[in-house]
């Protein structure tokens, strides 16, 4: 009986040896990629994936930093409907949504530069490297320039001003009322080299033999924009859109090294006014509900842009 | 489209006109660099001397680089987390990206999926509990902690793996067939043939990090340990009314990265398009 089972048991393994060989390779494989993986996914649960379940646990605490782990009271949904009532945050909303204007304006800005560069310039790379320059250059050591350069009294900006004409030019940022144009068109400034680089990859993707169809037919340039160029490039401009609003989103530098928010908030976006929650008044429930607001947002916009994406963009 | 004379015209003007938008897109970066030649008095007279009268150029880096202002150490602090952090994250990123595109192993797609939407959480939304998790086990106001955040960034292996995806299946199949595992398929066949993505890559990182202000900002406390845009800052607070030598600290913060810039141009430029990054 037990012989039988041991040879019943040997014949089934010899059979089965193929798929059991096979099944050890696939260990093998499962072995290695978790192997692979592992530094990037470890880091990645601790340092991202605990953090935003975190955030979105202490988003409905009250706590102070300074109190310690006992300190923490749970409210609920009271941070949030406190939020909605709080002027300082409804400000900084309002000032990103206003800051949304500088993506349309970045975006026709480098559209229009990629289609010169792209096709009607010579020494494209001088002007690819000079347009790019802001984007890769340490944004505290611009914003420092810029500061410079929009000083009310003696500024630079303001002395040009005033030698073409205008006798009252504008106080730049220390003016509540064109703090965040300053900052705006810093922020053009800045982006206008990434955007410019994606078009031109965008252009480039364009077939030729569609202008060399149009040109047959005796089309002039701005049909061939109207009814070429731009629709073509619309899965670019559509990508960068997205890009661009999640990026104003996250606008942090430049507020906090030129204005900390002010003049009188005029300034204060969603993350400075974060920034200034968290870590200089130290509320850290009530800050991790900005948090909250601000990861939504953006997660929002994302499943929009996906969505979008499956319906519109066809390649 | 020929290119006849009269398009060659054209083409000249549009260049020429393109030239002074272009010069006068990087006015401020002039005007910083001609500020960090002047002498104090001089900085603000107006019209704006684009060629200084009096040089000052050596007294004032000299003053930025070796007074009392300890310029050289936030130099080499931003130089040592951008270095280590950018092969770190080279390392980390090309390792995942291989697991990803070459290794088929059970629950890879899933864990893709939630590394993908990692991605797209915002770097602010998670400050806190990583502020509070830094302090509790010993990272924060160190500059591992500093060179971790940058580390384990989802966004290279996002890059690499698109490149990794097109390495020819049979490369890694050949090398198992002579008895190569895993490791050595990576290192010896697979990497190679990617570096130019990954060199584009450092390039990328190397400037984000270089540049980086909101997490030294959070992370780190003792001056010591400052890196250069938190430097830049406090010299900025620190000499007031002397712009000709914060303009010499603006300079010396921005040149290398323009330098690193000049030279990987092509990558860089290529990458950013390639992947549509941003960091």
């Amino acid at each position: 009986m037990a012989q039988n089972v041991q040879t019943l048991g040997q014949r089934s393994s010899a059979e089965s040896k193929p798929k059991r060989k096979k099944n050890t390779l696939q260990r093998e494989e499962n072995m290695w990629g978790y192997v692979f993986i592992s530094p990037m996914l470890i880091g990645v649960c601790i340092l991202v994936l605990i953090p935003i379940i975190a955030t979105l646990v202490l988003s409905f605490a009250d706590w102070n930093f300074v109190q310690g782990w006992n300190g923490i009271k749970w409210v609920g949904f009271g941070n949030f409907s406190r939020l909605l009532k709080d002027s300082d945050f409804l400000q900084s909303v309002r000032n990103n949504i206003v800051f949304l204007l500088t993506v349309p304006i970045y975006m026709l800005i480098s559209m229009i530069l990629a289609i010169l560069i792209d096709r009607h310039v010579y020494f494209k790379a001088y002007f690819k490297v000079a347009y790019f320059m802001p984007y890769i250059s340490m944004i505290v050591a611009v914003a420092v320039v810029w500061m410079v350069l929009f000083q009310p009294s003696y500024g630079p900006i303001n002395e040009f001003l005033k030698s073409i004409g205008i006798a009252n030019p504008p106080g730049w940022i220390a003016d509540p009322h064109y703090a965040l144009v300053s900052i705006m068109m810093i922020s053009v400034w800045i982006s206008i080299g990434f955007n410019m680089i994606i078009y031109i990859a965008g252009l480039q993707s364009i077939p030729r033999d569609l202008y060399e169809a149009a040109d047959i037919d005796g089309a002039n340039g701005w049909n061939k924009f109207r009814n070429i160029t731009f629709p073509m490039l619309s899965p670019t401009s559509f990508f960068l859109l997205v890009t661009g609003i999640i990026s104003t989103f996250k606008i942090f530098d430049i507020v906090a090294v030129m204005t900390q928010g002010g003049p009188m908030g005029s300034t204060n976006m969603m993350v400075y006014y974060f920034y200034d929650t968290a870590f200089i008044n130290l509320k850290v429930g009530y800050a991790s509900s900005i948090a909250t607001v601000l990861f939504l947002f953006v997660m929002l916009i994302t499943l929009v842009q996906w969505i979008a994406q499956k319906k519109w963009v066809n390649y | 489209m020929e290119e006849t004379a009269g398009f060659q015209w054209r083409k000249a003007i549009t260049t020429f006109i393109m030239f002074i938008i272009s010069v006068i897109f990087l006015l401020p970066f002039l005007w910083m660099l001609v500020t960090s030649f002047k002498v104090e008095s001089e900085v603000f007279t107006y019209p704006i001397q684009w060629i200084p009268k009096h040089w000052n150029a050596i007294e004032n880096y000299r003053e930025v680089w070796a007074g009392d202002y300890n310029f050289y150490l936030y130099y080499w602090n931003s130089i040592k987390v951008a270095v280590i952090t950018t092969v770190l994250s080279c390392l980390v990123s090309a390792l995942a990206a291989y697991g990803f595109s070459k290794i088929k192993f059970a629950g890879s797609e899933a864990i893709f999926l939630v590394i993908l939407i990692t991605y797209m959480i915002p770097a602010q939304a998670i400050l806190v509990p990583q502020f509070i998790l830094y302090r509790n086990i010993g990272l924060f106001d160190k500059h591992l902690g500093l060179i971790l955040l940058g580390a384990f960034s989802v966004l290279g292996t996002f890059m690499l793996r698109q490149f990794f995806m097109g390495i020819h299946q049979e490369f890694i199949e050949s090398g198992k067939i002579d008895g190569a595992n895993h490791p050595r398929i990576f290192f010896s066949i697979a990497l190679p043939l990617v570096k130019p993505a990954v060199a584009t890559y450092a390039i990328l990182r190397f400037i984000w990090t270089w540049n980086d202000y909101q997490s030294p900002l959070i992370f780190l406390r003792s001056d010591k340990l400052f890196t250069l845009p938190l430097a830049m800052q406090k010299f900025t607070s620190m000499s007031g009314e002397f712009y000709s030598l914060i303009m010499a600290a603006a300079v010396s913060s921005i040149l290398p990265l323009v330098i690193v810039f000049i030279i990987g141009q092509k990558s860089v430029i290529e990458g950013i398009a390639l992947g549509g990054v941003k960091g």
